[in-house]
């Protein structure tokens, strides 16, 4: 079954709070759509208002062409993925995994088979007799998925379905969910605060803050092209550094060193925000048309060390990132020539924070 | 969550309870204040009997009397109960599950009987005082009036603020101690300077347990009072006695110390909601080997106070095999206490099984609903049912028999005398103790379960009773043993509302104490004993160690 998910300016208040003013989201067939944002920026509440758990303010939801605002929970035909994975811990596994397809009244047989088909799929179905107390974290995990997927919801929704786990564990199994997501093919709605979590497993991205989608995008897209400084910041690390726009050149101004970026929408020269990720400095070991800067602090990580440099003609800090070598690395104190890759930064206008790389 | 209560089930069963409270909570209860302010015989408004209450030095004191040894009571429980839990919590003490266990017992028992085994051993012609007189030659004071009463009730009190304390600290991260005996402050100073001011909370809340029931406790000051009297006594006295009794004077008295209670209720909630703090504990205290002098020293003190405290009771056990002659006891040993018991008052035996066990099903069904409702819904009416439901808690137990005998002896309801009022007054005492903990028990349920099964397709109802009901039910069933226990011990109601019928083993025990029948209320008394005991032996096994929570 293919379904479309379509909120259309969404609304929630706690109270005299609003916590979401006015979101519209598309959510295609069979895709991962990612709920990004720092913890209270609304993207729990956005799910659960999807999920009914939450009453909706304003706005449409839609599930296809069917309006769901006012349908109970249990006939939205979702499947839920909870942070603390809520199995019923007076029910075996088995139990857990059936209990939805009994509330359908299926054939008894019909529900062993489903049932079993999931938890064969979750590879979970050795521990099928197991209470959860016997269960770890990740195999808890797979029970809820199995749980969730077995009764062929509409949607599926997760609420930060890794944050319980150790770091190994939610790299296996983020591989988990993105495989099975992809093999049963539905939508689904994820909400996380790791942005590389996000960027692994989505199709698509929402980033938010504010009760506000700052940024729809795939993952490239919003790493690449963000639509504003919160998500150059949110998504990754960026250096922000003062610079000068020159519209008739089309010349980028930091400090004496400039270099040539095209699809500005910026008709006039003006004072904009330069964003340049660690990666995209460039090192000269010879100072020619350069960035001037003097290494502060270095950080040696493994593959790469980072250098906090500090910029010649404003004092100001960026961090720079190179890959590590087997000889001596640049001492603190050394002064160094840095150059831009153009073709990746960003500008940002200085009132709305806004990117001003036209979008292709 | 928050969540806007929309139109269903739940707001139906809201709606029913709220009705119920209504009728048999506060339906008597403005009865009693209508009683109070309005004179009988002209129907007018009249603040006559608060002034005669005022202004007359002999009732008045009964509430000068009742602040006193109530004050005390708490200071002194508090001062004896907390370092015996905290000696509990960090030290190995030999034979400490029985000690548990005897402290239980001590608290278990209704406090007449303690008063009444007291005055076997000291009072005029206790066994202890005869002895010190006859044999050493000492005349030691006697245990009558505030001193009495203060013994025991705090006797019997300690056990609740030692519970309340050794759950406390459970709570406390170990290395909160290590830390301060690392920053150079250990022993008695990191005891004040540390676990008082953590445990604060709990001592506010205990006390206010301790304060409630000693200022309620009727039996004891009746008994070893004497000439100092207390208000439940006041109130009783006025209410039954056939001359000059007056129940609007009562009702006043009763009024008056409802508006008491309910101020140490605000001030206490007021206090400790000020001083709460959340930990997460990783290393829980554990008890270790003390040496030496302090080892003697715990030892010492543990194993003295639990004796006191549990002497009264085997006592009584003992005196119940006694050969009695006409109302004294006589030198020999025999059954006969028994026979004469079960001759008499055998039908309170099957009253005292019977009234709690009707009063616990209704009171476990209710609780559970409206546990549910305080902790899962949010709203308007919600929040009434919720601060009318916890009204009982600061309604002393002879008010609640005063207030439903005026309601229910006239139309249109007409109950006294019956079973049914019994189980009511039962039911209205025990019910807020009951929905507090199945509302802890709930609150440790996440609501995600519940919303999981939702978005499993399951109804609110079905999602009710196939997962939170299951999920609750370990926590309830002990909770339940818990208010059976109280209530088979409870006399202060039941000695306003009991007729022939449906007297209870503990109103038996009361009247033939007073008539001086003392081989039969000890009889009585070791039976309730066996039944308490054997009910705390099952709460252990169902609760597989669990806490107790009063």
């Amino acid at each position: 079954m293919s379904v479309n998910i379509k909120i259309n300016n969404a609304v929630k208040k706690f109270g005299e709070n609003t916590v979401i003013s006015d979101i519209s989201v598309d959510i295609k067939d069979k895709e991962l759509f990612t709920l990004l944002g720092p913890s209270g920026c609304g993207k729990t509440t956005l799910l659960r208002m999807i999920a009914g758990f939450n009453t909706i303010e304003g706005g449409e939801f839609y599930f296809n062409e069917k309006k769901i605002n006012d349908m109970e929970v249990s006939h939205r035909n979702i499947g839920m993925v909870f942070q603390n994975y809520a199995i019923f811990p007076h029910y075996s596994v088995r139990q857990n995994v059936e209990f939805g397809l009994r509330n359908r009244k299926l054939d008894k047989a019909v529900v062993t088979e489903e049932a079993d088909k999931f938890l064969k799929l979750m590879q979970i179905y050795e521990y099928r007799d197991r209470k959860p107390e016997q269960l770890s974290g990740g195999q808890q995990q797979r029970v809820a998925l199995a749980r969730a997927l077995v009764i062929k919801p509409d949607v599926l929704l997760m609420d930060e379905p890794l944050s319980n786990l150790d770091a190994k564990l939610r790299l296996e199994m983020r591989q988990v969910i993105r495989d099975v997501q992809k093999e049963v093919g539905i939508t689904t709605v994820y909400v996380t605060h790791d942005q590389e979590e996000a960027m692994a497993i989505s199709d698509r991205i929402a980033v938010m803050d504010f009760g506000v989608i700052q940024h729809i995008g795939t993952p490239q897209e919003i790493y690449h092209r963000p639509s504003n400084t919160f998500v150059a910041t949110f998504i990754g690390r960026t250096n922000f550094v003062d610079a000068h726009y020159l519209a008739n050149k089309k010349l980028v101004e930091v400090g004496e060193y400039n270099f040539k970026v095209d699809n500005i929408s910026l008709e006039k020269n003006n004072d904009v925000i330069l964003s340049v990720r660690p990666e995209d400095f460039l090192f000269h070991e010879e100072a020619k048309t350069s960035l001037k800067g003097v290494i502060k602090d270095s950080f040696f990580l493994g593959l790469n060390t980072h250098q906090l440099v500090e910029l010649q003609h404003n004092k100001q800090l960026v961090e720079v990132i190179r890959e590590s070598s087997l000889e001596n690395e640049l001492p603190i104190g050394e002064k160094i020539s840095l150059s831009i890759k153009g073709h990746k930064v960003n500008l940002f206008s200085k009132d709305s924070k806004e990117n001003l790389v036209k979008r292709s | 969550m928050n969540k806007k209560p929309k139109f269903d089930l739940w707001t139906v069963v809201m709606f029913g309870l709220l009705g119920l409270y209504g009728v048999f909570l506060i339906y008597p209860l403005m009865n009693l204040f209508a009683q109070a302010v309005i004179d009988k015989d002209t129907g007018e408004f009249t603040l006559a009997y608060f002034v005669e209450f005022f202004s007359t030095p002999y009732y008045f004191n009964t509430l000068i009397n009742s602040f006193k040894v109530t004050f005390w009571v708490t200071i002194l429980t508090i001062i004896i109960a907390t370092p015996l839990a905290y000696i509990f919590a960090r030290y190995k003490i030999k034979g400490n599950g029985l000690l548990r266990i005897l402290i239980i017992l001590s608290s278990m028992s209704a406090p007449f009987i303690g008063a009444y085994s007291w005055i076997l051993l000291m009072g005029r012609n206790g066994v202890i005082t005869v002895f010190f007189r006859d044999t050493l030659g000492i005349a030691i004071p006697n245990i009558y009036g505030f001193v009495g009463i203060l013994l025991v009730l705090t006797l019997q009190l300690y056990p609740l603020i030692f519970l309340y304390v050794s759950g406390a600290l459970k709570n406390v991260d170990n290395s909160l101690l290590e830390a301060s005996e690392n920053l150079g402050v250990s022993g008695v100073k990191r005891f004040f300077m540390i676990v008082v001011p953590l445990i604060t909370p709990t001592l506010f809340a205990g006390g206010l347990l301790v304060f409630m029931r000693a200022l309620a406790d009727f039996g004891t000051p009746m008994l070893i009072g004497e000439g100092f009297r207390t208000f439940p006594v006041t109130i009783f006295n006025e209410f039954i006695s056939e001359i000059g009794g007056d129940d609007g004077f009562a009702a006043a008295i009763s009024i008056v110390a409802i508006i008491i209670t309910t101020m140490v209720f605000l001030g206490q909630k007021y206090l400790s909601s000020r001083k709460t703090f959340t930990m997460t504990v990783l290393n829980k205290i554990r008890p270790e080997k003390a040496t030496g002098v302090k080892n003697f020293l715990i030892h010492a003190y543990s194993y003295t106070l639990v004796s006191i405290s549990i002497m009264p009771q085997f006592y009584i056990f003992y005196t119940s095999f006694k050969n009695t002659k006409g109302l004294t006891f006589a030198p020999g040993y025999s059954l006969q206490s028994y026979y004469d018991a079960f001759d008499k008052v055998g039908k309170a035996i099957g009253n005292t099984i019977m009234i709690p066990a009707i009063s616990l099903v209704f009171i476990i069904f209710l609780a559970v609903l409206l546990a549910y409702i305080s902790v899962r819904r949010s709203g308007v009416f919600s929040n009434i049912l919720d601060s009318i439901s916890m009204v009982p808690y600061i309604v002393p137990g002879s008010v609640v028999g005063i207030a439903l005998l005026i309601a229910f002896n006239k139309p249109p309801i007409i109950l006294s005398g019956t079973m049914a009022i019994m189980v009511i007054g039962l039911i209205i005492r025990r019910l807020p103790y009951t929905i507090r903990s199945s509302a802890a028990i709930l609150q440790q349920i996440s609501i995600n379960i519940e919303e999981a099964a939702l978005s499993l397709g399951s109804s609110k109802l079905n999602t009710f009773y196939k997962i939170t009901m299951p999920m609750m039910a370990a926590g309830i069933v002990s909770g339940a043993i818990l208010s059976w226990i109280t209530m088979i011990s409870e006399l202060s109601t039941a000695i306003l509302l009991y007729t022939g019928r449906t007297e209870t083993l503990t109103v038996a025990i009361y009247t033939q104490i007073i008539r001086g029948n003392y081989g039969i209320s000890a009889a009585l008394s070791t039976i309730l004993a066996v039944l308490t005991v054997t009910s705390l032996l099952i709460f252990n096994k169902v609760s597989k160690g669990g806490d107790l929570s009063l």
